[in-house]
């Protein structure tokens, strides 16, 4: 870790009189194994670092500064110092932007938390290998129905980041993360359908080997006989999977970023009810749970708690140091980037909502009929974070008197994100933190066009 | 423009091929029936013009090599991105790992004469001044905002990418390329009483800077501004099945997801593909003939070999309606007996290839576009696709409009809102029962497995009779 915030510092060292510098260094080792039919199909282990730089030039003759950036995939002495006068030469021809700004230390304690196993690298390869090939031999046998696993995967990762700017900021961050994840195909006659499983955690210990495979095998094999049904309108309840990711989409929407840009549907709805009642709405990456935990920000502010919907009512939005400034107002510790090769913008790491007090049988139950939705497709072509237009191919079970009943599939679920939010009959209790920056949980719609045959 | 003739380079190789022989040896020491280096130098650099302001330059630059050990069934897989021979061979190690159990041996790996050809690109955009490059940008948001005073938002991407890439192995392969793209974007925002809507228009080629004379900016930014002006009094996308008119160029994402994945080997050879055990069926409409070609020069998945060193080909994989063939990379044509299709690719050296599609299109048919929209009394027109998603176990795809209107009377008339359409490839490519002659190419970005590859999509207009859309509207 010191040697990665030292290389940090040395770039930051080397800013000229009246120049921004701000220096990311990240490293990082992974493992990934992959079984099928009973053998080792692939295994990788590879380590990988670089540097991202930002140069902010300018500002003192009220004109506005100008930001650079560039990166390399090295932590070369050579490559490092190319990497600095490239952003350098980018900055000279960005237009000058008063709201421009380094992060600056806003006295903010991070949280302490603990998102290292220091057991990680002893885990031998071998115990890896066994895992991958454990999980499929679960899958396969799980049901007489299953007849191919094609593909059953352990993987682990370890990251280091240090970040060092001219402005005081000096920041560490690491973390570890393990996951096995298996993907079933149950048929039946000519009929063939799909189910995955996974398991994450910090470490390789953490991972439940058997939820995953019984997941994969129950997803798979109860979508048997699917069929369309006639286009209607119904009561859709979401798995807590499906929820994260739409969660994730309303995020974007929340990002201060989006806000000041005019590209979110929250924008200039602050104090305003957008949501129904029972929807609070919390980005709280300090929560040592959530897969998107941090202490730290993109930008090396601490990571904190911001509530953005409370029982229905927009309270706020996310912010990175320039959407604030930008906004008038002052960073949420929400600066997320995408490692050394991007820059920092406005985002969500844990975002959940507060729990109800149904499980999911409870929310079927109270639901009655309608539609449960146990995976969607299309996210990225038909839902609309600017407009709010949603529209999503599904594939589920239908609800009856409050139980899963025939399985579906090839049908369509629509609306708006602005409209699902106030049509929201129940939240489910079971929060459950996946891969991704929001938690899952149960979540039933009312009223949405559900479109078949 | 033609490709360019193979011959003998003279300019330094990425990894000497001494130093090769060395590695490759090194890493079936202890067995193993092929060892691989993929080598590879990748520089970008980017522009971005937001809020009326150039926000950012980036650029950047990553370097390194995957080493790759098959043994048997298993794969073993290490990446560096140091490319001395100290470093290639510490990943070679680590790559033969899985080869422990194998007979091993000293094994002499000979590598033939370097061939490559020069990078096709008139105008190497490292070449081009910085202030060229945000002219576009500027111009294009310029153009975008006085399509409309309702334009409140526009985005503006510009972004090119150089990749020499070498490829050795103990196959005796020895190929490198040497791949430029460029690209440019617009997004807009528009808004209204309805509130806002989003309109997207790109150029992507793989090409130098020399783009900007084949294609207009301006035209891309008004492009984009019209979409998003026109849903601003779009009504919600209709439920239910119903007649689909493509529009030639709208985004052949439908070929793509319908059965371009399914047609890759891998899930073949896994039997998670609809179309296993289905060459020479009827699988689609006699007016379908479908082809993968990496060979056309300047399209979007355009390369000279594949990341396994193959050259890249043309492909016939549905002919008027007959399956003929999958795609194929070397892991799964070896598992086959046979050749590689050269549709083996990765996203970079820290990855392991697979069966990828690189430019897919449905040839032309003899239909005129405007009749086919004349003889539909009621449907919807999609002039622009936006993404799409398979699940190529049940075939079951959906693929989003980002511009698409009513067809009422054999008439396109009113704009609709985006939606997604679902469907299942065979039923859907049966179910083609008109294609034109205005075929035409679209780029796009095809994520597979987490890794993303540069591909293009084509087709012409033609429509469906049949397909579910999934508005809002009853």
């Amino acid at each position: 870790m010191s040697e990665l915030l030292d290389v940090a510092q040395s770039v930051v060292g080397r800013a000229r009189p009246g120049e921004g510098v701000e220096a990311y260094v990240s490293r990082g080792h992974d493992t990934e194994v992959r079984a099928f039919s009973g053998e080792i199909e692939q295994l990788a282990s590879a380590s990988s670092a670089g540097i991202g730089v930002r140069v902010v030039l300018g500002g003192e003759d009220g004109e506005g500064r100008r930001v650079g950036f560039a990166w390399a995939g090295s932590l070369d002495p050579g490559v490092v110092g190319a990497v600095l006068d490239d952003a350098r030469d980018n900055a000279a021809y960005a237009t000058p932007d008063p709201h421009v700004a380094l992060a600056a230390p806003d006295g903010v304690a991070p949280v302490t938390l603990d998102l290292w196993d220091p057991a990680f690298s002893s885990v031998p390869t071998d115990e890896k290998v066994r895992m991958a090939l454990e999980l499929e031999r679960m899958v396969r046998a799980g049901d007489s129905r299953v007849r191919q696993v094609d593909a059953a995967d352990y993987g682990d990762a370890s990251v280091e980041v240090a970040l060092a700017s001219t402005t005081g900021i000096r920041a560490t961050t690491r973390r570890t993360s393990a996951y096995v994840s298996v993907s079933a195909i149950a048929g039946e006659g000519g009929e063939s359908q799909t189910g995955t499983g996974f398991s994450v955690g910090r470490s390789p210990t953490d991972l439940d080997l058997e939820r995953a495979g019984e997941e994969a095998v129950t997803r798979a094999v109860r979508m048997l006989g699917a069929g369309k049904i006639p286009s209607g309108r119904f009561t859709v309840v979401f798995d807590p999977r499906v929820v994260s990711t739409l969660l994730s989409v309303v995020s974007s929407a929340l990002s201060g970023e989006a806000v000041v840009k005019g590209r979110s549907f929250f924008a200039g709805r602050v104090a305003e009810e957008v949501a129904s009642p029972d929807v609070t709405l919390v980005d709280d990456p300090t929560d040592p749970r959530a897969f998107g935990a941090s202490a730290v920000d993109g930008e090396g502010l601490a990571c904190r708690r911001n509530v953005l919907i409370d029982g229905g009512v927009l309270r706020g939005f996310v912010y990175d140091s320039v959407s604030a400034r930008r906004a008038g107002t002052v960073s949420t510790g929400s600066a997320v980037r995408g490692g050394y090769a991007g820059t920092p913008g406005a985002g969500c790491r844990a975002l959940a909502l507060s729990p109800g007090e149904l499980d999911q049988q409870g929310v079927l139950e109270s639901v009655g009929n309608g539609l449960f939705v146990q995976s969607i497709t299309g996210v990225h072509s038909g839902v609309n974070p600017v407009s709010g237009d949603f529209s999503v191919g599904a594939e589920g079970l239908m609800i009856r008197t409050g139980a899963l009943a025939e399985p579906v599939r090839e049908v369509t679920a629509a609306s708006t994100l602005q409209r699902m939010l106030r049509s929201v009959l129940h939240i489910g209790a079971d929060v459950e933190w996946l891969p991704g920056n929001a938690a899952g949980q149960t979540l039933a719609i009312g009223d949405m066009q559900v479109s078949g045959n | 423009m033609p490709d360019a003739p193979w011959k003998p380079v003279a300019d330094a190789p990425l990894v000497e091929s001494a130093v090769l022989e060395r590695v490759l040896a090194a890493a079936v020491r202890r067995g193993g029936d092929m060892a691989e280096v993929f080598a590879e130098d990748r520089q970008l650099s980017g522009a971005s013009l937001d809020d009326r302001k150039v926000e950012e330059l980036s650029s950047g630059r990553e370097r390194g090599a995957g080493i790759r050990v098959v043994v048997g069934e298993t794969t073993g897989f290490a990446h560096t991105a140091d490319l001395s021979e100290a470093g290639l061979l510490q990943a070679a190690e680590a790559a033969a790992a899985v080869a422990r159990e194998g007979g091993g041996g000293v094994r002499t790996v000979a590598l033939g004469t370097r061939l490559a050809r020069p990078p096709r690109a008139a105008v190497l955009p490292s070449t081009v001044a910085r202030a060229r490059k945000l002219e576009l940008l500027a111009r294009a948001d310029d153009v975008a905002r006085s399509a409309g005073g309702e334009i409140t938002q526009v985005q503006v991407g510009y972004g090119d990418s150089r990749r020499r890439v070498l490829v050795a192995s103990t196959d005796g392969v020895l190929a490198e390329d040497d791949q430029v793209r460029t690209r440019f974007s617009v997004v807009c925002i528009a808004s209204g009483d309805t509130g806002m809507q989003t309109g997207y228009e790109s150029v992507a080629r793989t090409m130098g800077f020399e783009l900007f004379d084949q294609v207009d900016v301006d035209e891309v930014a008004r492009t984009a501004a019209r979409r998003a002006l026109g849903k601003l009094s779009a009504r919600p996308a209709p439920s239910g099945e119903v007649p689909v008119v493509l529009a030639g160029g709208s985004g052949g994402i439908l070929f793509h997801e319908a059965c371009g994945h399914g047609l890759e080997a891998d899930h073949i050879v896994k039997d998670s593909s609809v179309y296993v055990g289905r060459v020479g069926e009827q699988v689609a409409s006699p007016l379908v003939t479908l082809v993968d070609d990496g060979t056309v020069a300047g399209e979007w998945g355009n390369y000279a070999v594949d990341d396994e060193g193959k050259p890249a080909a043309r492909n016939v994989l549905i002919d008027h309606g007959v399956l003929t063939d999958y795609m194929w990379d070397w892991l799964r044509a070896r598992k086959e007996g046979r050749q590689s299709s050269g549709n083996g690719r990765r996203q970079s050296y820290q990855h392991l290839p697979m069966v990828r599609m690189t430019n897919t299109f449905l040839l032309g048919g003899a239909d005129d576009a405007g009749e086919i929209v004349a003889q539909t009394p009621r449907g919807v027109y999609v002039a622009k696709l936006g993404g799409g998603q398979v699940n190529t176990t049940t075939g079951d795809f959906v693929f989003g409009t980002t511009e698409a209107y009513l067809i009422e009377d054999g008439r396109i008339t009113e704009p609709l809102r985006d939606a997604n359409l679902i469907g299942n490839g065979p039923d859907v490519l049966q179910r083609i029962d008109a294609v034109a002659d205005d075929f035409s190419m679209t780029p796009g970005t095809c994520g597979k497995d987490g890794q993303s590859v540069p591909v293009g999509c084509g087709q012409a207009t033609l429509r469906i009779t049949g397909v579910t859309i999934g508005g809002t509207a009853a």
